[in-house]
Order: structure tokens, then sequence, then C-alpha cells
């Protein structure tokens, strides 16, 4: 029993050292083989993050819904800033984010959207900023991270349209995700299951990149992981006949 | 970069006198018969004896009467003339309200221009309305709705705003593009430069017709025969010398006003009286039970230019420091030039706010662990414009692209949300884009689509969701519409990306559509 806080406060101290900050207190996914792999066991609140789908729209969306489900579980206001227009909120409450808690500022370019962002991150309280961007540089997520360590609010960059094959430029993130849409299990009926996404943990600092297949989130922002390797009701079966 | 505004009412006198008949309608003997048209109406002055025109509307116009002309040849052409005492003084404090109100809504630096126009300086204006495009369209049909006929003309210099307002009709307002004022007043003749009418003749006799030739004409022999005035104003339409706009603005407004020894420069500087001069102003509001809406800050420069910038709150506040900071925000905007030798703050927006200090107030003092969202979206509402910043709200719209509607970030939450069971992707396409389908008809999903020359394959689909135009919206015409009745298919591609496509039309009565898919968003 006492490996898991041995391990917990060698974690913690590596953290100290590497520069992580998790001072603010994390957000866990409540999936253990996830949380495990993250430095302080969930996403860092007080910190920047990034997040990507690719140029295909349909991973764009993947990914908003990725970074919604964190939202939905936070609490308070979070500021979305834009540069275009296509946000559809009522998606958004599918997973659990009330209208009422969001503010978006339609900023017009990336670097507008980073200002934005910056200036939204002085105010503690907010749950989360998000800012929809094509491109940005290394000092400006520099600046980002300084902005939310200080007031402990959350901010995700969401990078517009970004390529798969680029994105290994340097940047003070904490971490960094991928979620591409995954064919999803098919049912056996002419209509959909729940979507699945191939997550990549592209970059976490005091950790090692990581890929997973996952579902989507329900209605409260929660992700999972695919039940089992093998088919359920089939290993069922088997015990069924064993039993 | 200075962008000036020029609007010029050409029947101001005669549109302002209609006005006033209307706002109190019993009197209707005068002016308007029975049927509703109205006869030519003119004002006069007395001129050495004789009464002369001082002020045409259009009716008048068009019958050849002009201003200057006698009263009695007036007549002779329009027998049913109806013919106004002049009334000068009220025609200026017409425009001077006129201003006051362009002044609220528009921008900071708003002057009467009599005899009939009005000078708005927009500079750092126009993204509170989106664009300046939009501020001028704003501006020109809330004019045009008070009855007033009315010109405007956007440019870089004032003089050349004024030209191109008065020479150019335009049912719309004109934008004359940065640095192309030069290009634009060349074009105008030498009347449009604001010269008395003796000094326009002797240049017609001269053969100078159009401003192009003044310019390119030594200044020296010109200069000696009719005046300096000439070429100040050529050179203030050319923009190379200042013309600065005083703005005025209603003497009873909360205002505070520093004037120094010394010009000052730096922003430091600046910082450091905003600071006093909101602490002025807030002691006024609180004197008068209000709280700050709009502010602006006035730099008054040594040159004479007035420059200023204008911040709002989303809620009244007489909080000094959030109010300092907004504007400290925004002086980056201004332009120090030689030095400013004076500032002035001016309310000109406030509303009740309880001796306590408000809500806002009362929250800072509880000390509760809220975010300062009124500060926030302050900030960035005077950065982005107020429009630009918004929270979502469900609509009782069934389409969906009509099933959201913006609402300020600080108003009263509305708790409400849409149903939980319907699919609606996070990435929406407005509008929808066309794409070729195959499908089995009459109504199965799509097998196969190509949107933006790629090819999908689908594995799985859901739906259909039918959705039904509303016949009521449009004037009862929606129901005609394309994209009225739609069929919406979620579909599943090979790779697992998940899209919204729709069929227009029930897919049976060809009425209801042409058939066409479109691909309208995508899923998660």
């Amino acid at each position: 029993m006492r490996v898991p806080n041995v391990l917990a406060d060698l974690r913690a101290r590596i953290a100290v050292i590497e520069g992580v900050s998790v001072r603010h207190g994390v957000l866990p996914f409540g999936i253990d083989e996830v949380d495990r792999h993250l430095p302080g066991g969930g996403i860092a609140s007080g910190a920047l993050h990034e997040v990507a789908g690719s140029p295909d729209l349909a991973d764009d969306a993947s990914a908003t819904i990725f970074l919604t489900g964190m939202l939905a579980r936070l609490d308070g206001p979070v500021i979305w800033c834009l540069t275009w227009r296509d946000l559809f909120a009522p998606a958004l409450h599918l997973v659990g984010l009330h209208p009422d808690r969001v503010i978006h500022v339609e900023a017009g370019s990336d670097t507008q959207v980073l200002l934005a962002m910056e200036e939204s991150l002085r105010h503690a309280g907010i749950a989360g900023v998000v800012g929809e961007v094509g491109k940005y540089s290394t000092t400006a997520s520099k600046r980002l991270q300084l902005a939310a360590e200080s007031s402990g609010v959350t901010a995700f960059v969401f990078r517009r349209a970004s390529k798969v094959e680029q994105g290994a430029e340097g940047t003070a993130a904490v971490t960094r995700w991928r979620v591409r849409a995954a064919p999803s299990l098919p049912l056996g009926i002419p209509s959909l299951g729940r979507p699945r996404w191939q997550v990549d943990l592209e970059r976490v600092r005091g950790g090692e990149p990581r890929t997973w297949l996952m579902e989507g989130c329900d209605a409260q922002g929660r992700i999972a992981l695919p039940a089992a390797l093998v088919d359920r009701p089939a290993a069922q079966e088997a015990h069924h006949i064993a039993a | 970069m200075r962008r000036v505004v020029s609007l010029f009412l050409p029947h101001w006198s005669t549109d302002r006198l209609r006005r006033k008949r209307t706002t109190s309608p019993p009197d209707r003997r005068d002016g308007v018969d029975a049927n509703g048209t109205s006869f030519p109406l003119v004002t006069a002055i007395a001129d050495h004896g004789r009464r002369i025109v001082a002020a045409v509307d259009a009716g008048a116009s068009t019958l050849g009467i002009s201003p200057g002309m006698t009263i009695t040849k007036a007549r002779s052409l329009a027998p049913d003339l109806e013919v106004v005492e002049a009334d000068i003084n009220a025609d200026l404090q017409g425009l001077r309200q006129l201003s006051f109100w362009a002044g609220r809504r528009y921008a900071p630096i708003v002057a009467a221009d009599p005899p009939d126009g009005l000078w708005l300086d927009i500079t750092g204006c126009a993204h509170l309305f989106g664009s300046e495009r939009a501020l001028l369209k704003d501006l020109h049909r809330r004019v045009a709705d008070f009855g007033l006929a009315v010109q405007i003309a956007v440019a870089d210099t004032a003089g050349c705003a004024h030209a191109v307002a008065r020479h150019v009709p335009a049912g719309r307002p004109v934008t004359i593009e940065p640095g192309d004022h030069r290009k634009a007043i060349a074009l105008l003749p030498v009347s449009a430069l604001r010269l008395d009418a003796d000094v326009v003749t002797g240049l017609r006799k001269l053969g100078f017709d159009r401003v192009e030739q003044l310019i390119g004409t030594p200044r020296g022999p010109l200069a000696k025969r009719f005046g300096r005035n000439l070429h100040r104003r050529l050179d203030q339409a050319l923009g190379t010398v200042p013309e600065p706009i005083e703005p005025i603005f209603p003497e009873t407004l909360p205002r505070a006003r520093r004037g120094f020894m010394e010009p000052i420069i730096t922003a430091d500087a600046f910082v450091q009286v905003i600071g006093d001069l909101t602490g002025d102003v807030v002691a006024q509001l609180g004197r008068a039970g209000k709280g700050a809406r709009r502010l602006d800050c006035f730099f008054h420069r040594v040159d004479g230019h007035a420059q200023a910038i204008r911040v709002g709150t989303a809620a009244p506040s007489r909080d000094s420091r959030h109010l300092a900071k907004l504007l400290g925000a925004r002086i980056e905007t201004i332009d120090p030039g030689l030095g400013i030798e004076s500032m002035t703050l001016v309310v000109p927006l406030v509303e009740p706010m309880g001796a306590e200090g408000g809500e806002f107030d009362a929250m800072l003092r509880s000390g509760r662990h809220e975010p300062d969202l009124a500060g926030l979206v302050d900030a960035l509402s005077n950065r982005f414009g107020q429009r630009r910043l918004y929270r979502i709200t469900p609509t009782s719209s069934v389409m969906p692209e009509r099933s959201v509607a913006a609402y300020s970030p600080l108003d009263r939450r509305s708790g409400v949300a849409w149903d939980d069971d319907l699919p609606r992707p996070c990435r929406m396409l407005d509008p929808p884009e066309p794409i070729d389908v195959t499908a089995m008809m009459p109504d199965h999903p799509p097998a196969m689509f190509v949107w933006r020359r790629k090819r999908f394959r689908v594995t799985q689909a859901d739906g259909p969701e039918r959705l039904h135009g509303e016949w009521w919206r449009d004037r009862g015409q929606e129901a005609d519409l394309p994209f009225a009745v739609r069929d919406y298919y979620q579909v599943e591609t090979l790779t697992g990306g998940r899209y919204w496509v729709f069929r227009v039309g029930d897919g049976e009565n060809q009425s209801t559509g042409p058939m066409r898919w479109f691909i309208h968003g995508a899923f998660a």
C-alpha cells in the first residue's frame, strides 16, 4: 500500500526539479491509465496546454470536444477566443459545458487572440481560457505559460488545422495533445456508436509521449478507454459457458 | 491615421422646420396639403431692404430656386411656395444638438460645422462598430431616419472629407481610402475648397476649374491676388497643414480638466494625469449617485489638435482605478506631437448607481473569490469592440444556424440551454457547402461524398432528422426558399471522421427542394 505514496512523492519531487508547476492543482481525467502518465496525475491547472486536431475538419471537431470535456469538468467561467466563427455552442452543451459559462471573444487574428488570452489569464477565478490560433511562437507560449502560472487560470491553445508532420517546434506548454477521429465500433445496426479518438500526448513536461485510443466525451465531459481488448459480449458468453 | 467624417445636410434649415412640424403634428395647414404632399419650402432673410432666399428644400431646388435669389423671383418660379423667416440661431442650436447626439453615439471628437454640417473625428472608433463602413452606414441611416437629407464622406483630412461630401452626390457614405485624399481632391472643382464666392469666380476667370490645376501652379502670384486663405484651404485639404476640430460637449456632463505649464509627452505623465482626472470625475459621480458607462479623455495638443480616447464599461462604475486602467490601456493611440497642453475627461454616458457603489463594489468589498468578470469584459471590449464579445443563448428556432443568439457577456445568465438529445456538430460551416453525393434513392444516407475535392467513404450513418422551414418567417416565404426542408444525416467516414450532411427537400416531392446535398459541419 505504501508504494503508490512513494511513487507520488517521487513524482512530485521530480516535478519540482523539472519546474513543472503543480501548485495550482490538477484536473484528472478519471482514467488511471492516462492520469498515471501525467505529472501530478492530471491536467495541471494554472499552466498552458496545447490541443490540436488536423487540417481535417472532423479531427478539429474531435479535438474541440476533447478540450470542451476538460473545461466542462472545471468550475467557473470560460473565455473562448476565436479568429473565425465556426464554434457551435449547442454541441459544447452536449458534453456538459453550459452556454452561460462561456464568453466568446472574436478577436480577429492570431496576434489578437493571443493578446486577448493573455489579458484574460490575468483574471484569477476564471476556469479556463481557450485561444484558437493557426500559428504562434515559442515566445508567445512562454508569455501565456507565465500568465497562467501567476493567476492559476488554465490556458489552452487550440491549434487550428495543424498539420500532423509539423509541430515539433519548441513550446512552453506543459502538455501538447493531438486528437484525431478513429473509426468507431460498428453497432451492427444502422446507427453510430460512441465516437472514438486516437489521442496522442505528443509532449509532456516531465513525462514520455504516449498514444491512446479513447472513447469520446459523455454528457459530463468524461472520456473513457475502450472497454477491453476482448470483445465483451463474447467474453461474457465464454464466462457463462464455463459456469 | 486620422480619419475625419464630414456630414453634410444639404437642406438642413428646411428639413429642420419640417421635422419640427411633424413632431408637433396638429398644425397641418401650412406646408402639407390634405394628401400629404408638401409645397416647396424656403427660408428668407432680409438683405438691403429686400428679402432673399436663405435656404431651400429639395422641392424648391428642383424648381430652380437657389439661395440668394429674391423672394419675389422665387415666387414667380413657384406660385405655391411657402416662405418662412430664417432663424439662424435655431439652426445653429439644432446643429449643436445633433453633434451632441453624434458625440454620444459615434466618436468623442464631434463638432458642428455651420451652417449645414458636422465634423466627426472617428480615428480609433470604427472597431466599436465592426468597421469604418459599418459605422458610416449606421450614421447615414440614423440621420436619414431623422428626416434629414444627408451626404457623408470620410477621408484622412477634414478638408477633403468636406469637399467630397458636398461635391460627390451619392446615396451612401463615400469613403476616400487612407492616403487617397490627394487624388480625390485633385479632381474636384475649385469651389470645393471652402473659398469665398468672389475668389472662386476670380479663379474661374483665370481658367482654374479643378483643384489639380491649382496644385500645379506657382503659389506666389495667386496668393498675391487672392490672399493667403486660398493656399491655406488647399493645404488643409491636402493634409500638409493641420486643421484641428474643436470638440464640443454639453456643459452639464461630469468633467475634469488639467492644463499644464509645460506640455507633456510621455505615457507615464499621461497615466498620472488620467489618475487625477478619474479621481475628480468619480467624486462628481458619487455626489450625483451615478456611475460612468462611457468616458472620453481628450488630449489637446499644442498645435491645436484634439485627440481622444473613448472607453466604455459594461456596468456603471465609480471605481477610479478600474476606469483609469481602461483609459491607460489605450494611450498608445495618442500621438503627442510637440506635447499635450491640457487634458479633459468627460463622462458622456452615466447611469444611476446607488450610493453604496453597486453590485460590483459590493463584490469587491465582500472579498468573495469571484473573478472580476466586469473588469475583464471591459478590458476586452474596449480593445476588440463590444460586439465581438458575447455569450450564446438558445433561441426558439429549429433551424440550426438560427438556434443560437448572442447576448452581452455581463447580462443576467439565462440558465437555459438546448435539448440534450439532438446531435449537433461542434464545428459549423456557415453557409453549408455543396457536396457531391452517391446515395441510394429516395432516402438513404450517402454512401460516399466529395467535399473540397476530397472523397469520403461513409461506413456508418445515423438519420435522417428532418427539419422543416419555418413558414412564418420571411413574410411567410421561407417555406419556398432554398434550404427550407432538410434531411440531416450524421455520417462516419472510413477514417472515423464524423460529418453533418443534409439533403435539401424531402426526397419525394420535387417542390420541397432540388435534392441537392450539403455539408453543414463536423462532429467529434
